[in-house]
């Protein structure tokens, strides 16, 4: 399969360009199941391929295919090639994987959109673009599936396009993750001028023999891109927004995979990475458990069960690169899986919520719903467990892996990321007893849901069950492919150790993983405690529920003095530069009435006079410079 | 060599053509315009030919005719191309096809049609001229016909912005005539007089000359990019031009001024060009981030659309100054891309402007909700537009970036930021015309009809295409953009810089 790899992008592809010409003859739901069969192909090509590299002796797991020479210029030589290896191979299983679970499931929950196969024909532009991310065998292929990814994320937060809020939302991702694409086409120039290659292959090769400030300014370039995509501080502003599009375009795009983008980059890097100067990794860790804290404080305050799990995301993002700066790639890479398992099928529960309650996102009017989608509840609330890092199910695992790198990297960075796991544990919780326990607040709303006559929330169809249900065993189970006993155990480290290398700790692990299953439970409790039993009034200032006024300061900035520098940029183009023109204009044109000589105005005369100045000009030059 | 002169063809069918349907009776409106459409297919398919024929080996000009004119001043007619014209000339081959079969005038077609051919024919003239009096004659027959485009089929304002783009386009012509003559007499020594491009590049001029003469060129190529701050004539050319007008100008007639640059610029005075480099690769980098500023602000689309011109025409400028291989192979690309992606959002704002008569961005919204397809090409054209990997416009500006960055590394820097610009002023754009529920005004905008996507769908096509493959045309300009250097190389201490670890 190894040779073929190339078909894992090619048959989302192939299902993009059916869909493109045929979608409306297609429809509601033909689209959607070519879609989700294209999506599924490519998760057998990824699985074949996954067996033909574990065939193999670990360092001998590097396959390239070329498909085409891309952009060839002089030295730079960049072929439209594929990389499979490890680590792109295991993005791929749960890129696909994943995917075609969410496929699946908005079959059912975009049933009935006026425009339910554009929303197969953007998802699966997206698969190809992620696809294509992942595989890619050099930086210039990568970015072109990591733009390809920015602008499907765009069309889909803004699917719903009347809204105005869908549209800025989706203006607002495209060019916040800009800001971060300017990161990594400078990390490419830099490596470029340093290897003479883009191939990540190359490139890691010679990280070796480079500079110690040209490693340096890729990393943390390279990281500028990955706050993009990933959304960690500052960068961040643009994930809550994106939850403007359809639940599971939030889930695949905004939850499991594009947003892990920025944390693949950095661990594709990692040989350049490690020696880059130390404080390259240290900046990185610090952003990651920042980003993880300030997110979880966020998301205690939030009342849309949307934007609590986009800040959710955004604080295990954070995690990720805690991991990352800590120099454990591998725990990066094992929590980036768990969290698509659980992720997923969070974001997937709440939209089977929100699809249940009519359109309802505001936890504050749900309640009670255990009862009426058993199903749901049951799945979400294995997420819940998963998230919070209750042992046994899969976030525990990799959690406590990032947690124990960080402890190495620097006890401080280790108590922030405890603390997040505390806050984590309660928020989550707060969710759950929110949407699925207490008093069923729903029938309070009756009458302002009146226009749909009777109002009664009710379970999903099984399409959108089944990935739920697939996906809570994954979230319990998930955490057995890289356990902590032994090196046999500890599976994902031993596979991507030929392209991530290993992360020795000498710090003893049970008691760290005692503390942070103790941690989770007492977050959880004191959850209970405030939400179900009410022995404790919330604690949920308007400050953390403003998201600590980052972004309102942002647009304040953007729609004032921001606005008003571009604003003055285009009064001087019209008033000063074109003002100077218009002035000698006239100066020319008022001159020559005085004067009656030349006809104002008219152009024919207004050449005469240049003719004239031409020929004394030339004169000049002729005569004068032609005798020096 | 081919014995048919076909670059002399190139010429003289549209010349024909205009000729033909200037004389023909005002009673026939429908044989004007077949006549017209004929030509332009006839001159397209021409240049198609010559693409098909030209030998990717030969970095040198090909297709060579040359044949004495004025033999006292060493004037020929004298014709040929290389990677860094074939492009150019097939983009004007196909682009005018296109604007004739897509727009009509709002009134007297004929005369319209007829300076649409004498257009062609001059700006054909003007990429294949390889004499210095020779390009200068076809580059001022070239303001003609676009003058009284712009004057007599434009908008409102149309009598002012044609005034002020025949101003500032023979402000910067007068520059340049006095620069070639005095080229060719001071490179005359005690040879004979010549005008001919490629002998004159042998000459060598003390550096403080040829530094002026550089200037003199460099003023009206300047002018017909155009550079910062000698800007201004585009915003209101652009706006006030009908649709095919317009068309031309951002996607032909604006590459005069990057072509010249190379060709006669860098070409003839390589010390110079290497001397001043500074001073164009910054007003290149303001070029790109001041334009981009310039058009986000803007309120009305073809004013938008013309200030963006100026940030991608930036890119070109920085590529030629930074002088590597990369980079002017970038800047070639991106004179093609930026004529096939802005050339076509001309187009539909036309197409906007036909059905809303308004190019007012607040007066539009909520258009895709309507006219779905019409937003989806419209869309695929911005992204190009914008630099997305995968449509055409993102390869030009890559190379040039990548290719700058060996060179002049902050100037880089500081341009790679035009690509968020780039997207924030297009996005919000789209946004406020075509997002939302659609007001009374806009809510019978009607749909992309069948000639307007027959229009469209070669353009779509070459985006996509150049995006996904564009080695064919990398393979074809990269060796001439090769020779160019080494010419500079000889001339100059300077080498195409290679990054570490690649064998020169």
């Amino acid at each position: 399969m190894l040779n073929v790899v190339w078909l894992i992008p090619a048959l989302p592809l192939a299902g993009f360009a059916i869909i493109l010409v045929f979608g409306r003859r297609l429809g509601d739901p033909k689209a959607g199941y070519l879609a989700t069969l294209m999506c599924g192909g490519a998760f057998v090509v990824a699985v074949g391929a996954f067996f033909d590299l574990l065939s193999k002796s670990a360092d001998q797991r590097q396959h390239i295919v070329k498909v085409f020479a891309w952009v060839p210029v002089g030295s730079l030589k960049v072929d439209l090639a594929f990389l499979a290896d490890p680590l792109s191979i295991t993005m791929c299983l749960f890129v696909t994987g994943i995917g075609t679970l969410i496929h699946l499931y908005s079959i059912g929950y975009m049933h009935g959109d006026p425009r339910f196969s554009k929303f197969f024909l953007y998802l699966n532009l997206f698969a190809v673009s992620m696809l294509v991310l992942v595989l890619g065998e050099n930086m210039l292929v990568t970015f072109l599936g990591w733009e390809g990814v920015g602008t499907c994320s765009y069309l889909l937060i803004s699917f719903w396009h009347e809204r105005e809020s869908a549209a800025t939302a989706g203006k607002k991702a495209f060019v916040t993750n800009r800001v971060g694409d300017w990161g990594f086409m400078l990390a490419m120039f830099f490596a470029f001028q340093a290897t003479g290659t883009l191939s990540w292959v190359g490139v890691n090769s010679a990280a070796h023999t480079m500079a110690q400030t040209t490693a340096t300014a890729i990393a943390l370039f390279a990281f500028i891109g990955a706050r993009g995509k990933s959304a960690q501080l500052p960068l961040y502003l643009w994930l809550p927004d994106a939850m403007e599009g359809p639940t599971p375009v939030s889930a695949l795009i905004h939850a499991a995979t594009m947003v892990t983008a920025g944390v693949f980059l950095m661990c594709r890097i990692s040989p350049v990475l490690n020696v880059a100067s130390s404080y390259a990794p240290t900046l990185i860790a610090i952003v990651g458990a920042a980003t993880a804290l300030f997110a979880a404080t966020i998301a205690v305050a939030q009342n849309d069960m949307k934007r609590v799990l986009a800040y959710s995301t955004i604080s295990q993002l954070g995690y990720m690169f805690l991991a990352v700066g800590s120099g454990a790639y591998t725990a990066a890479i094992f929590h980036m899986v768990t969290h698509a398992f659980f992720k997923a099928l969070l974001f997937l529960g709440s939209g089977a919520v929100i699809h249940g309650m009519h359109n309802e996102q505001d936890m504050r009017r749900m309640g009670a719903l255990r009862k009426v989608m058993p199903i749901t509840a049951a799945t979400f609330i294995v997420g819940w467990l998963a998230i919070a890092g209750v042992p046994p199910f899969a976030g525990f695992w990799s959690k406590d892996d990032i947690l124990l790198a960080a402890y190495d990297k620097s006890p401080v960075l280790w108590a922030v990321g405890l603390v997040t796991a505390l806050l984590t544990a309660y928020y989550m919780t707060r969710q759950v007893i929110m949407v699925f326990y207490g008093k069923a607040r729903w029938h309070d709303h009756h009458e302002e849901q009146g226009a749909h006559g009777d109002f009664e929330p009710h379970e999903s169809p099984a399409i959108m069950l089944l990935p739920l249900v697939v996906l809570a065993g994954l979230s319990i189970v998930g955490g057995a492919i890289n356990l902590p006993f032994s090196h046999t155990t500890e599976r994902l480290a031993t596979w991507l150790e030929p392209v991530l290398g290993t992360h020795d700790s000498t710090t003893a692990k049970i008691p760290l993983a005692v503390i942070a299953t103790a941690i989770a439970l007492i977050g959880i409790s004191a959850s209970i405690m405030v939400y179900a039993k009410h022995k404790r009034a919330p604690i949920e200032p308007e400050v953390l529920a403003q998201g600590w006024y980052y972004d309102a300061a942002v647009s304040k900035f953007m729609g004032g003095p921001g606005r008003e520098a571009f604003e003055g940029v285009a009064w001087y183009d019209a008033n000063v530069i074109d003002g100077a023109v218009n002035g000698v204009g006239r100066l020319v044109r008022g001159t020559g009435q005085r004067i009656r000589t030349v006809q104002s105005g008219n152009v024919r005369n207004y050449a005469a006079a240049i003719g004239v100045g031409v020929v004394l000009l030339l004169a000049w030059f002729v005569v004068v410079r032609g005798n020096l | 060599m081919i014995s048919f002169p076909i670059l002399t063809m190139l010429v003289l069918v549209p010349t024909a053509g205009s000729i033909l349907v200037a004389v023909f009776s005002n009673r026939r409106p429908e044989f004007v315009k077949l006549t017209a459409l004929l030509t332009s297919v006839l001159t397209g398919g021409l240049s198609v030919w010559v693409l098909v024929a030209f030998d990717k080996a030969n970095a040198d000009f090909q297709f060579v005719t040359k044949h004495i004119w004025i033999k006292p001043w060493g004037i020929s007619w004298h014709l040929g191309v290389d990677g860094i014209s074939l492009f150019l000339v097939v983009l004007t081959g196909v682009i005018f096809p296109i604007v004739i079969a897509g727009t009509d005038p709002h009134h007297d077609t004929k005369r319209y049609l007829s300076w649409m051919l004498l257009l062609e024919a001059g700006l054909m003239g003007s990429f294949l001229s390889l004499d210095l009096f020779l390009f200068f004659v076809f580059f001022e027959i070239v303001l003609v016909p676009m003058y009284f485009l712009i004057a007599g089929w434009g908008y409102e304002g149309r009598v002012y912005a044609a005034t002020k783009f025949f101003l500032f386009t023979m402000v910067g012509s007068a520059f340049m005539l006095v620069g070639i003559i005095a080229t060719a007499f001071l490179a005359k020594g005690n040879g004979p007089l010549t005008f001919d491009l490629i002998e004159l590049a042998k000459a060598d001029f003390a550096a403080s000359t040829g530094r002026w003469l550089f200037f003199a060129f460099a003023v009206a190529f300047a002018v017909k990019v155009p550079i910062f701050p000698l800007h201004t004539w585009l915003p209101d050319a652009h706006t006030q031009a009908p649709t095919g007008g317009s068309v031309i100008l951002a996607g032909v007639m604006l590459k005069l001024g990057t072509y010249g640059l190379l060709r006669f610029g860098v070409f003839l005075f390589p010390e110079a060009a290497r001397w001043s480099r500074s001073l164009w690769l910054t007003l290149g980098v303001i070029g790109i981030i001041y334009g981009a500023i310039a058009a986000t602000m803007q309120k009305d689309l073809k004013r938008l659309v013309a200030y963006s011109s100026v940030a991608h025409l930036g890119f070109i400028v920085l590529g030629i100054f930074a002088m590597t291989s990369q980079s002017i192979t970038g800047g070639v690309m991106q004179n093609i891309n930026h004529g096939v992606s802005t050339g076509a959002l001309f187009l539909l704002v036309g197409m906007i402007y036909e059905r809303r008569h308004t190019r007012q961005i607040s007066e539009l919204k909520g258009l895709q909700k309507v006219a779905p397809i019409f937003a989806g090409v419209f869309m695929v054209v911005m992204l190009s537009s914008i630099g997305v990997p995968g449509l055409n416009g993102f390869v030009g500006e890559y190379l040039v970036l990548i290719g700058s960055f060996l060179t002049a590394r902050w100037w880089a820097v500081v341009a790679a930021s035009g690509v968020i610009l780039a997207a924030l002023y297009l996005l919000w754009a789209y946004q406020r015309v075509f997002h939302g529920e659609p007001d009374e005004a806009n809510k019978d905008f009607g749909e992309l009809k069948l000639r307007e996507a027959a229009v469209m769908l070669p353009l779509l096509g070459v985006i996509v295409f150049t995006g996904l493959y564009p080695k064919p045309m990398l393979d074809r300009i990269e060796p001439s953009v090769k020779k160019l250097i080494e010419h500079v190389s000889e001339k100059t201490s300077y080498t195409d810089p290679q990054p570490v670890g690649v064998a020169p």
